[in-house]
């Protein structure tokens, strides 16, 4: 059984590889490459895969998942400006690709219980771009 | 594996009406969607690719390539167009939902090289 638990972090960020020109960035990332930085309210959604408890019903207790996403993500990342605030975004380009990475690797450790896995990050950077990170072992 | 998705938007009217089918059998089938005159629709398009992305770039494709191959390959053909009448593949085809996606998929396939990977 999959549970889902949503949130949301407003930020700024560019997307920019130092190795590239102006040029090659501006036709590979679009206006992101701006380097002063633009802003999204980026939404994000993460899903457990386990068994209810049979005793309390429960995948996980959804306050302590909404609890760890807070201290995990949106603590650090809310209302900041990603690449200048957020390690390791000084170095790792802010893609919507790279975040969901990055809250899955704050994220995993924490919600490994007896009972659930984390299944899946999804991350909204707009109403119409989304991007699904499963984990580096799954196909 | 990342998965990421792109949605879309575009407007277009259609009918359904299969023409080896009676027009009896058409309008049961199809119901409303059979009236001659067409109808439309304010369509969603979701474009879903999955893999990993390059570690250079941090993406698993651009974005901005993928935006120009969708507008010049389906939404500059599709968008405020009758399908049944401004389409080629559904001249003798019904544009159902599958039928429209299928045509949208091939479409996306046949540029994906030249669009993406260059």
């Amino acid at each position: 059984m999959k549970i889902t638990r949503r949130a949301e972090f407003s930020a700024s960020h560019f997307c920019a590889n130092p190795a590239l020109s102006r040029d090659e960035n501006q036709a590979l990332y679009g206006e992101a490459a701006n380097p002063h930085g633009h802003g999204h309210n980026y939404i994000l959604e993460v899903t457990l895969d386990g068994a209810p408890d049979p005793v309390t019903g429960m995948v996980m207790d959804l306050k302590q998942l909404k609890d760890v996403i807070q201290q995990e993500v949106i603590e650090p990342m809310d209302h900041r400006f990603l690449n200048h605030e957020v390690p390791p975004f000084d170095k790792v380009i802010p893609t919507t690709e790279n975040i969901a990475r990055e809250v899955w690797r704050r994220l995993a450790a924490r919600l490994r219980t007896s009972s659930a896995l984390l299944d899946c990050v999804r991350l909204y950077e707009t109403e119409d771009l989304y991007v699904e990170y499963f984990g580096e072992n799954a196909r | 594996m990342y998965r990421l998705a792109r949605r879309y938007r575009f407007s277009a009217s259609h009918r359904l009406h299969a023409p080896q089918l009676s027009a009896e059998q058409n309008r049961e089938i199809y119901g409303k969607c059979n009236n001659p005159h067409g109808h439309g629709h304010d369509y969603l398009l979701e474009v879903i690719v999955r893999g990993e992305p390059d570690p250079a770039t941090g993406l698993l494709l651009s974005v901005a390539r993928l935006d120009r191959l969708v507008r010049e390959t389906v939404l500059a053909d599709f968008d405020h167009r009758y399908l049944n009448a401004e389409i080629e593949a559904f001249r003798h085809t019904p544009p159902t939902t599958e039928n429209v996606a299928i045509e949208i998929h091939r479409r996306l396939e046949e540029g994906w090289k030249d669009a993406l990977e260059g």
